[in-house]
């Protein structure tokens, strides 16, 4: 029998943790002199008091849901990818070869083609560590940390000296061309009757990030690969047990989590800059692990928790715009939300299965 | 490339060696206890930060070298409480804190020094200055061995020496003394350390904490000794370069050194030359920045010497009920 009922792990034990981190950020928001109380009406106006505001958070929470789906696939196969960051540069690298090299007649055409290359170029960056791992037990932990340094390293030279178009100083490459320019979420709601900012960077990947999103869901709970996928996370003798192979769903499991955060690039390069710079990811490859502790490795918590991390990063932006508090204090909470729901989950849950065990025992 | 040019670059490797030493043998300590640490970054920042705070408040080095061990210790306490107290991810653990480090050093810098989150430089007194090794002046007209003595050896920090000291330590403790040995035992098999009648528990703390006073000292290091102040993110990666070379050392303290100066070599060789030419094939600079972490997939990799990690690490141990 289980010690709690689903509905305390699921929803309660994710609020707890929350609500600790956040009691916790403004503790530090006061700490530096500042007032709490005044912070959150401040993050909430900015990041939701408009549709502006609205445009920003949605364009981060769609970068965060591609990272936090590609961190929970891994981890319903039992792996760490800690490499999002690194897959998502790669996919950037993908997403501006795909705009560049090839005359795009329309947008959506690009956007399929863009999406695919992202994909593959990510995939292609986790799997290494993921053959790694399956062949050799080399721990994919360390692998994929080391291969986002390889990937940031690989990035600077070819910005610097493959796709820096001449004359140009800045390592980045040439304006992709109009034709591949993503409707933004103004143009998009426009035509049906409302208005939405112009100037906000959310685009019509949202919708390929709420179409992972259910991807990831089928994927997960409804084939087989899923059910192979979940097997090796719970147990590895026992899938083997079963016949599945864990080499070749270790790397499966790590080729669909690589495309996944690979994906982000049409978001943030191919939506938003419109050309690939340096550090284009800024870090939402690691915002991906939180958003997918936050949300329990579930695509609708992972699509929640994005948005939850979406209106953080756009109100920490107001925050630091406004008053003194710098953009690191979203850095702070992001690091408090991992420890709680990730590190110090026994601490919220061990105390919570006594309560739960002590009525129960009271009932019968 | 003429001599005295070989010279000064090995004296920047040391240089630049030293915070990936003490970072490795930290991380050295508590993975041959069985605690994964991939923390040592976030540690070393911290620890950069408060030594250059204190050390810039009270014109005292040793109170900012003092200052950097102690917020280390609190983070490798808090990495001890999450990782053997709760039995928690150790290295979600080391993730959370690596980003507690990032955005606490900015917040506070900011609130404290309004100066764009680093603090103000350090003169004099707030650092460690270099030492001169005895008649290194009088050596330095001897040939080849004189420069030797006395540019490469010589003029160094504090610091420096202590790292390089800590090595035949850290081999001595590990294994020559019963708390090493009981240390490597509970990094292999914590279970038959406990039907000892030993506390798993105690030495997986007292590892963390030798970690976390190590990593203090890099960052205080890196702070007061290498830089004259905390800038934002200064260590750059390093705690993820001395976690590589602690991989490539496989978890053994003279090696750790070896793979330690050698990427001290990579860093001093690039931020000496931008491009090398090398037989008409010119070697980017990008690529000596990944090459400690090339190596390290290799070496984890198995194709040269595999890395086989202590058998108990990340696990956390529970007691039979």
């Amino acid at each position: 029998m289980d010690k709690m009922p689903k509905w305390a792990d699921v929803v309660l034990i994710p609020l707890i943790s929350l609500l600790l981190a956040a009691i916790l950020s403004a503790l530090v928001i006061l700490g530096i002199g500042e007032d709490p109380v005044a912070a959150v009406k401040l993050m909430v106006q900015g990041a939701l008091g408009s549709t502006y505001g609205w445009g920003y958070t949605l364009y981060y929470a769609t970068n965060f849901m591609f990272t936090g789906l590609a961190v929970a696939v891994a981890a319903h196969a039992g792996l760490f990818n800690i490499g999002g960051e690194g897959q998502a540069m790669l996919g950037g690298l993908g997403v501006a070869l795909v705009c560049l090299l090839i005359p795009w007649p329309h947008w959506s055409l690009a956007l399929i083609f863009a999406a695919l290359g992202a994909g593959i170029f990510g995939a292609a960056w986790a799997a290494i560590p993921a053959y790694l791992q399956a062949k050799r037990g080399s721990h994919i932990v360390i692998t994929t940390i080391m291969f986002n340094f390889i990937a940031a390293a690989v990035l600077n030279y070819v910005l610097v000296n493959v796709l820096r178009p001449e004359g140009s100083m800045d390592p980045a490459t040439a304006r992709f061309p109009e034709a591949v320019h993503l409707p933004s979420l103004h143009e998009l709601l426009a035509p049906i009757g409302i208005s939405f900012s112009k100037s906000a960077p959310a685009n019509v990947s949202l919708l390929v990030a709420v179409g992972a999103c259910l991807f990831v869901w089928l994927l997960v709970w409804r084939t087989p690969l899923g059910y192979e996928i979940r097997s090796l996370g719970k147990s590895e003798p026992g899938a083997r047990y079963a016949g599945i192979s864990p080499v070749r769903t270790v790397m499966i499991a790590m080729l669909i989590s690589g495309a996944l955060a690979g994906m982000m690039a049409v978001n943030n390069v191919m939506g938003e800059a419109e050309r690939l710079v340096l550090n284009a990811t800024e870090g939402a490859g690691f915002i991906g692990i939180a958003v997918a502790l936050m949300g329990r490795n579930h695509p609708f918590g992972v699509f929640l928790a994005a948005i939850l991390f979406g209106f953080l990063y756009q109100g920490g932006a107001e925050l630091a715009l406004w008053t003194s508090i710098p953009r690191e204090l979203i850095v702070v909470i992001q690091a408090l939300v991992i420890l709680f729901t990730g590190a110090l989950d026994n601490m919220v849950r061990m105390p919570l299965e006594k309560i739960f065990l002590a009525v129960r025992k009271g009932r019968s | 490339m003429d001599f005295l040019t070989i010279i000064q670059l090995l004296d920047s490797t040391v240089r630049l060696a030293t915070p990936l030493l003490l970072a490795c043998l930290a991380g050295l300590f508590s993975e041959r206890a069985g605690i994964f640490d991939i923390g040592l970054e976030g540690k070393m920042l911290m620890a950069a930060f408060f030594s250059a705070t204190v050390a810039a408040v009270t014109g005292n080095v040793w109170l900012g070298l003092l200052a950097g061990i102690g917020s280390s210790l609190v983070l490798a306490g808090l990495h001890g409480v999450a990782s053997i107290t709760f039995r928690g991810n150790q290295l979600i653990s080391g993730v959370a804190i690596n980003f507690l480090a990032a955005g606490m050093t900015v917040l506070i810098a900011q609130d404290w020094f309004q100066q764009g989150g680093r603090t103000p430089s350090l003169f004099s007194g707030g650092r460690f200055t270099p030492i001169d090794l005895p008649s290194a002046e009088n050596v330095s007209g001897v040939p080849v061995l004189g420069p030797i003595y006395s540019e490469l050896l010589s003029g160094h920090s504090i610091l420096v020496y202590i790292a390089f000291l800590a090595v035949p330590a850290t081999w001595w403790v590990l294994f020559r003394t019963r708390f090493g040995l009981r240390l490597r035992a509970v990094g292999e098999n914590p279970a038959a350390v406990d039907t000892a009648g030993v506390s798993v528990v105690g030495l997986r703390y007292a590892a963390v904490m030798i970690c976390g006073l190590l990593c203090g000292i890099a960052g205080a290091y890196l702070a007061t000794a290498l830089q004259a102040g905390f800038v934002k993110d200064m260590t750059a990666g390093r705690g993820f370069i001395a976690l590589a070379a602690l991989i490539f050392a496989k978890w053994r303290p003279w090696h750790a050194m070896g793979a330690c100066l050698l990427f001290g070599l990579l860093q001093a060789v690039a931020l000496r030359f931008q491009n090398i030419e090398l037989g008409g094939i010119t070697i980017p600079v990008q690529a000596m920045d990944a090459l400690p972490y090339v190596l390290t997939v290799v070496i984890l990799a198995g194709f040269v010497g595999r890395a086989i990690p202590p058998r108990a690490g990340g696990e956390p141990y529970v007691k039979e009920r």
